[in-house]
């Protein structure tokens, strides 16, 4: 673009256009102001052509179910959604039916059934009040999209999942209050959640908590943008098909010009 | 109108009747149009592309949006994750209104470069900011849907921003809401105004198009077209020369829609509106930090809603500050140095919007602030006085064909 320009117009305005969309937007990277900064690792879903590993979702799935989902909702997830980190409608069926949803019989009355495939993942607390009586006054946000809702998300949840050391001997630490390298103001409601071994894989990957981390963090990564691996797929087309359409628009136009630019 | 221009028998019958192919031959095919024009021109079209996409992807959203405070926010996620390309609509929308602001922004300042808004296209450009004042409205309205964070908080800042109005101002406030908070009434009088803005801007860029091909494009020398040997037919030419510059829009648009669909918004507007829960810095979108800085560079709230309103407001008077009757900055030396540094104020301006109000931040708004009312308001009208003007050319075809004066064929080499 830069190039072809050159025989319209002069390179060094036109550049400093481009650099004028490239500053504005990217003044949201440091627009919240965090100052922590967080161990930088390399994601397989990160980069252009990144996708999820199955492996890793399926293990921080079990994190999640043995670990997180004691507090931690997923309310927009459904589970018929596991279908795309690699489970069959039978572990599926089987994976809803181990919790029980509300439902109205024909006499009128609450009793409760078997989640089913197409019900959303069922939260630990009937509604934000009793989450929050549960857990000293410190609300469990819902996980459904933590990684889309935190700054350079997948970083920080993995930090943070880790980042549970001993105080300072300074910092005075409340009651109900648990010290975090990495949290905002260092003072966390939620205890430490990983431990050696706090979960038995079943393909034998040693559960140590930077592995359980990392596993649980692909895992709500995928969660926050189900639709990833669809996308980056679909955007390789589209940019082959516009690169295409770019050259060819090109060339049509510089021999439609020729004669103009000749006389 | 020649009876033989049309081959067709019922494009004829119809044309005799109703001159709709007579219309878009004359304004789309013959279109007389500067043949010197550069890529700058290119955003024009591009901004109606975006218009366009914006309008019928928005259409296409509103089909499985809820605009109620309990629902916003899970069915924006329902087209994310259940509708099917839902993902796709509501990025497209997303990342377009970013693109759409860009493009205005080029446009705009391709427009103050090149001197377009000088008689006799005064009108063309007051409708133009008169587009990108409802394209601000629009925006700001859209971002309040997803019913997250940034979208409450957002609106309960800008908002508020009436009750600096002497005596009426809380009342206004509350007329605004429809309650004595951002809720529900609030979110959908939103959606509403969302939905019909566009169509009213389609109206005024109706008007814009009218008011150009009135007296036809500006082009980069900004001297008047004197005969067809300086034009060229609008199709083939700026058809083909548009198309190029779409399929490169389209590029850089889809590399952000499928690659980095986020990167121009905020985390926190994943996370639904809490009236409870204020977020640490609530910022709002990259196009409106400019202006954002203006209003925060002011101590006092009326006076920095003023400046920020005042900002937008030289825009429409600025065809009667700039006297000088040259219109290009290739032949205006001093005010050529002085645009970039508009430019680089106004730059500096977005990012010091987006960082918090304390420091050496706000001392760099105000100075900025200042330069950029210093700019239209002093700078603008005395520039005349001062500035010795480059002889122009004198006409479009002469530089081109190498013959004009000494002076500007150099200057034309030099930008090569």
């Amino acid at each position: 673009m830069i190039k072809s320009s050159s025989c319209f117009f002069p390179n060094n305005i036109l550049k400093l256009f481009l650099s004028l969309i490239i500053v504005c937007s990217s003044n949201f990277s440091f627009a919240a102001g965090e100052k922590i900064s967080y161990p930088q690792l390399k994601w397989s879903f990160s980069g252009i052509l990144g996708t999820f590993d199955r492996a890793s979702q399926q293990r921080g799935l079990q994190v999640y179910k043995e670990v997180c989902s004691g507090c931690h909702g997923m309310r927009l997830l459904a589970y018929r959604n596991l279908k795309s980190i690699g489970y069959n409608d039978d572990e599926i069926k089987a994976f809803a039916a181990e919790n029980s949803v509300n439902t109205i019989n024909d006499d009128g009355e609450v009793v409760e059934r078997p989640a089913r495939p197409s019900d959303k993942f069922v939260s630990p607390y009937p509604n934000d009040k009793a989450a929050r009586a549960a857990n000293g006054g410190a609300y469990p946000p819902d996980l459904s999209l933590i990684v889309k809702a935190r700054p350079d998300g997948a970083n920080y949840l993995h930090a943070l999942l880790t980042g549970y050391v001993d105080a300072p001997a300074e910092k005075k630490v409340p009651d109900g209050m648990y010290y975090n390298k990495y949290y905002s103001g260092n003072l966390i409601g939620m205890p430490q959640p990983l431990y050696d071994d706090g979960v038995e894989y079943a393909d034998g990957t040693k559960a140590t908590p930077d592995q359980m981390a990392k596993d649980v963090t692909a895992f709500l990564a995928w969660a926050s943008e189900p639709e990833m691996e669809d996308r980056k797929q679909l955007g390789i087309s589209v940019m082959l098909f516009l690169l295409l359409l770019t050259a060819l628009s090109y060339f049509a136009m510089k021999q439609i010009w020729a004669p103009i630019k000749n006389q | 109108m020649s009876k033989s221009k049309f081959k067709n028998p019922v494009v004829k019958w119809i044309d005799h009747r109703l001159p709709v192919f007579s219309f878009m031959d004359h304004e789309l095919n013959h279109y007389p149009t500067p043949k010197n024009l550069n890529y700058f021109w290119n955003f024009g079209s591009l901004a109606g592309f975006a218009l366009v996409t914006m309008i019928v992807t928005g259409i296409v959203l509103s089909m499985n949006y809820t605009a109620h405070v309990d629902y916003a926010f899970d069915s924006v996620e329902r087209i994310m994750r259940d509708v099917n390309h839902g993902w796709l609509i509501r990025y497209i929308h997303m990342n377009g209104a970013s693109f759409f602001f860009i493009v205005v922004y080029i446009h705009i300042f391709r427009g103050l470069y090149y001197g377009s808004y000088k008689a006799p296209r005064e009108l063309l450009w007051i409708l133009g900011v008169l587009i990108l004042l409802l394209m601000m409205a629009t925006a700001f309205m859209g971002y309040v849907l997803p019913w997250g964070q940034m979208s409450f908080w957002g609106a309960t800042v800008i908002t508020n921003l009436f009750s600096a109005i002497p005596l009426i101002g809380e009342s206004i406030v509350t007329w605004l809401w429809g309650g004595f908070s951002v809720d529900n009434s609030t979110l959908n009088r939103f959606f509403s105004l969302h939905f019909v803005l566009p169509f009213v801007i389609v109206g005024v860029v109706i008007l814009h198009l009218v008011a150009l091909h009135r007296f036809g494009s500006n082009n980069p020398i900004g001297i008047d077209v004197k005969g067809t040997q300086d034009t060229v037919p609008f199709s083939p030419y700026y058809t083909i020369k548009d198309l190029f510059g779409l399929s490169v829009f389209l590029s850089f648009f889809a590399a952000a829609v499928f690659f980095f669909p986020n990167f121009m918004g905020h985390p926190d507007n994943y996370i639904e509106a809490n009236p409870m829960v204020t977020p640490a810095h609530i910022v709002p979108e990259w196009y409106f930090l400019p202006f954002y800085a203006i209003l925060r560079a002011i101590p006092d709230k009326l006076g920095g809603v003023l400046f920020m309103f005042g900002a937008i407001a030289v825009l429409f008077i600025l065809p009667w500050l700039d006297r000088s009757p040259v219109r290009s900055s290739q032949f205006r030396p001093i005010f050529k140095v002085f645009f970039w540094i508009l430019l680089l104020d106004c730059i500096l301006l977005g990012y010091l919007g987006a960082m918090p109000a304390e420091g050496i931040y706000v001392i760099l708004s105000r100075i900025a602030t200042a330069y950029y009312f210093f700019h239209f308001l002093i700078l603008f009208p005395l520039l005349p006085y001062i500035e010795k003007t480059k002889p122009l050319p004198i006409s479009i075809s002469e530089p081109i064909l190498g013959g004009g004066s000494p002076a500007s064929a150099f200057a034309m080499r030099e930008k090569k």
